[in-house]
């Protein structure tokens, strides 16, 4: 008998919040996330949390701003249009060092789109899509299982580096159901001497982004942005080598792509074809070391995404030249297929 | 053993929880499970379908085009599943709703009277537990009849737990059908 | 009034909850006057320790600067927003939303709509001085009819870009709030008012009575490129006239 309960990414993932002490949830419907806000519409209330729907997803993450000034766990959620409103308030909370999870479940772009799951929001992710030299920790599940870790571990990265943690899921990993052994708080403590609760007892904190000298104040700041970056870096990379050691090829993939790939590779090695599976779990920090050994001496490097090719730059970035890579992608919803990865990889030997 | 299954049907037809009652059946011995529910815009026009796996293996692409084995509850579904069956996969068709019979040669061709044994036993609105039973009857690999039973209790909304009793014995006569 | 020394006394003092910095506002500009007049309110009401300043984008971006109390940013427009997430943390801490014509009445339409709507325990205080300061004088959603700013050189238009926009009769048709006053700082009588109005509108909040909201006319000689008594004459003469002075709530 197994333990495990059958539950939805984007309801575990409420679940998962609520188990690593987020009390707060501030959002705007949009689908492919929906099952988000009502989860948490239902959970919060009943372990004494805010729920509140916001007048838009740019209300949402300045709601989450307020929150996280004032101390507490807060996350938000969206999907990839939603996610582009809230890029000035995540660019503000990484000014103003405060902690936050933003998940984006992501669906087809660009605009309006459509509502079925795609990567096309990596690019927004892992450079910032909003306005100045900072960085957003993105971490890219890929089971209903790896959502509940992950969602754990979003919260302590975003306390321990006063940063905001992209939660980088898509339509289909948030609509589908798997087996989930609910995860156990990391029951890890950060102080929070900065936040804002009134000043008794204590001089008064400010919490901003805005300086106005350069030299002094804004440089100072984006210096020990940069530091803090450089220790997530150093500390916080995560990927999966997956069979990798004897293969002669290569797949490059994460979240929904990588299952994908999985089977691809499944269907290879029945065949006797070497192949190996490389998934960055962060997508920033991005794995370039552990890309660069998984990738060492490989006839052939296929990045596949669902996108028209977006970490396929980070693929290069860390290879430097030093492998042959391909790339298949899909866009606007569509799944890469199981048979065009064969194929590829197949052909590569010809 | 690894299989991949479609349910579909029309909106209430209980589609999404079938998926989901043989998810748990399947989760409860030990088997590796996914669930995917059409959604949104693909929903309208009152058709619902969902792409279930369950193996012996970590599930990797939960995604399900070609199915091992589909379950059609009405004749749209029969229409836009029959041709992606895997040759020598499994349809299982609701002919209490599906005049027509489908029409391939190369895949074992099941039919069940669904709403009618479900009628007879309680209540047509348990017509999908009727196909499950079948469904287990045909690959018992997927779960056992007991299992599923008792995975009733978890699938099943509270709102609705009301009906698993008529949900249990339709779904045994479905299985002795 | 404490005493001090043989012979005198103490008549008028800076405000504790005040803090000792030079001034950037221009000279003439009411914000000075607002900033005391809140900094007084808190200092009656003993909050300051208990009070979170969320400061706006325009010209009071630096108003926790001068309130010593917890200050906190908000993106143009947010500040409602800000202040809502900090209150639902600190429901017992006093929130206020210090904002301008353009963030309260422009870009943060929708964030100052909905927090009234939603009855958010918190404090706004909207400073209208018909027009962009920060930006070097643009037109503000409450520039007056005809008035000349950077970007309506021939003064505003109504028949293209709309009238000039009533915050207090606007939210005065919401349920929820508790407290709407609009007020002055372009004399005495009136600074008197709106310190009243201040007062009251922060006690509601501490006593958790729900939204209050007040608007405070106020004066920017520089933007509009006219000496200080000119400004008071204009709030008087122009402004006044068109936004009614007076409360429109008080439950």
């Amino acid at each position: 008998m197994s333990d495990k309960i059958l539950m939805k990414g984007n309801e575990v993932l409420g679940e998962a919040a609520i188990i690593a002490g987020c009390r707060y949830y501030f959002g705007y419907p949009i689908t492919p996330q929906n099952e988000v806000p009502a989860y948490m519409a239902r959970r919060l209330p009943q372990v004494d949390g805010t729920f509140l729907q916001a007048e838009s997803e740019i209300a949402a993450i300045n709601m989450v701003f307020g929150a996280s000034a004032a101390g507490a766990r807060v996350m938000t959620s969206s999907s990839s249009p939603g996610i582009s409103l809230k890029q000035e308030g995540i660019s503000y909370l990484s000014g103003a060092r405060l902690p936050a999870v933003v998940v984006n479940m992501m669906r087809g772009g660009p605009g309006l789109g459509n509502i079925a799951g795609a990567q096309g929001d990596y690019y927004q992710a892992t450079r910032g899509g909003g306005n100045g030299d900072y960085r957003t920790v993105a971490l890219a599940p890929a089971t209903v299982q790896e959502i509940a870790d992950l969602t754990i571990k979003s919260f302590d990265i975003a306390d321990k580096y006063r940063v905001v943690v992209m939660l980088m899921g898509d339509g289909f990993l948030g609509q589908m159901a798997e087996g989930v052994s609910l995860p156990e708080p990391s029951n890890q403590k950060f102080d929070k001497p900065w936040a804002l609760s009134g000043a008794e007892g204590r001089e008064p904190n400010i919490v901003a982004s805005l300086r106005l000298n350069p030299e002094d104040a804004l440089e100072k700041l984006n210096d020990e942005l940069q530091a803090t970056y450089t220790q997530i870096e150093e500390n916080e990379t995560m990927s999966e080598s997956y069979m990798t050691d004897d293969a002669d090829y290569l797949l490059v993939a994460y979240g929904m792509s990588s299952r994908i790939c999985r089977s691809a590779l499944r269907a290879l090695r029945k065949e006797g074809v070497k192949v190996g599976l490389f998934r960055p779990i962060t997508l920033w920090p991005f794995p370039e070391k552990e890309l660069q050994k998984a990738a060492e001496g490989k006839q052939k490097v296929l990045t596949v995404e669902m996108s028209a090719g977006q970490m396929l730059e980070d693929v290069k970035l860390s290879l430097n030249g030093t492998a042959d890579i391909d790339f298949y992608g899909r866009t606007a919803g569509m799944l890469p297929d199981i048979d065009e990865i064969v194929r590829r990889v197949k052909n590569y030997g010809k | 053993m690894t299989e991949k299954i479609i349910f579909a049907g029309f909106g209430g037809q209980g589609v999404l929880l079938s998926g989901k009652l043989l998810c748990i059946a399947g989760m409860r011995e030990g088997k590796y499970v996914s669930h995917i529910p059409s959604y949104g815009a693909e929903m309208r026009g009152g058709t619902a379908n969902c792409q279930v796996i369950i193996s012996d293996e970590e599930v990797a692409s939960p995604v399900v085009f070609h199915p091992d084995i589909a379950i059609v509850l009405n004749t749209p579904s029969l229409i836009k599943f029959e041709p992606r069956v895997k040759a020598g996969g499994l349809l299982i068709y609701n002919s209490s709703l599906i005049d027509e019979k489908p029409s391939r040669t190369d895949i074992t061709v099941v039919d069940i009277a669904a709403n009618d044994i479900a009628e007879e036993n309680g209540s047509s609105r348990s017509a999908n537990m009727a196909v499950i039973g079948k469904l287990l009857k045909q690959k018992p690999e997927l779960a056992s009849l007991e299992s599923t039973i008792a995975a009733l209790e978890e699938a099943v909304s509270a709102r609705n737990r009301k009906f698993n009793p008529v949900n249990e014995k339709v779904l045994k006569a479905g299985y002795a059908a | 009034m404490e005493s001090k020394g043989a012979q005198f006394e103490y008549i008028y003092e800076k405000p504790e909850s005040l803090r000792e910095v030079k001034t950037h506002y221009c000279p003439g500009c009411g914000h000075g006057i607002v900033h005391k007049l809140i900094a007084e309110s808190m200092d009656e009401l003993e909050i300051q320790d208990k009070t979170i300043l969320v400061a706006p984008v325009g010209c009071s971006v630096l108003a926790y600067n001068y309130i010593d109390a917890d200050g906190c940013e908000a993106a143009h427009g947010r500040a409602p927003a800000v202040a809502t997430g900090l209150k639902r943390v600190h429901p017992d801490k006093v929130v206020i939303s210090y904002q301008g014509d353009g963030d309260l009445l422009a870009i943060g339409t929708a964030e100052t709509i909905h927090a009234a709507n939603r009855g958010e325990n918190i404090t706004v205080i909207f400073v209208n001085n018909a027009i962009y300061g920060m930006t070097g004088g643009q037109m503000a959603p409450t520039t007056m009819d005809k008035q000349v700013t950077k970007t309506t050189p021939y003064g505003r238009d109504t028949s293209d870009v709309g009238f000039p926009i009533r915050a207090c009769e606007m939210l005065a048709t919401l349920e929820r709030p508790v407290f709407i006053e609009r007020t002055s700082v372009h004399d005495v009588k009136n600074i008197r008012k709106a310190k009243k109005a201040i007062k009251k509108a922060l006690q509601n909040q501490a006593e958790g009575k729900g939204y209050s909201f007040v608007e405070v006319l106020s004066m920017c000689p520089t933007n509009w490129g006219v000496d200080s008594q000119t400004a008071v004459a204009f709030v008087k003469d122009t402004m006044a006239p068109y936004y009614p002075l007076g409360n429109f709530r008080d439950r």
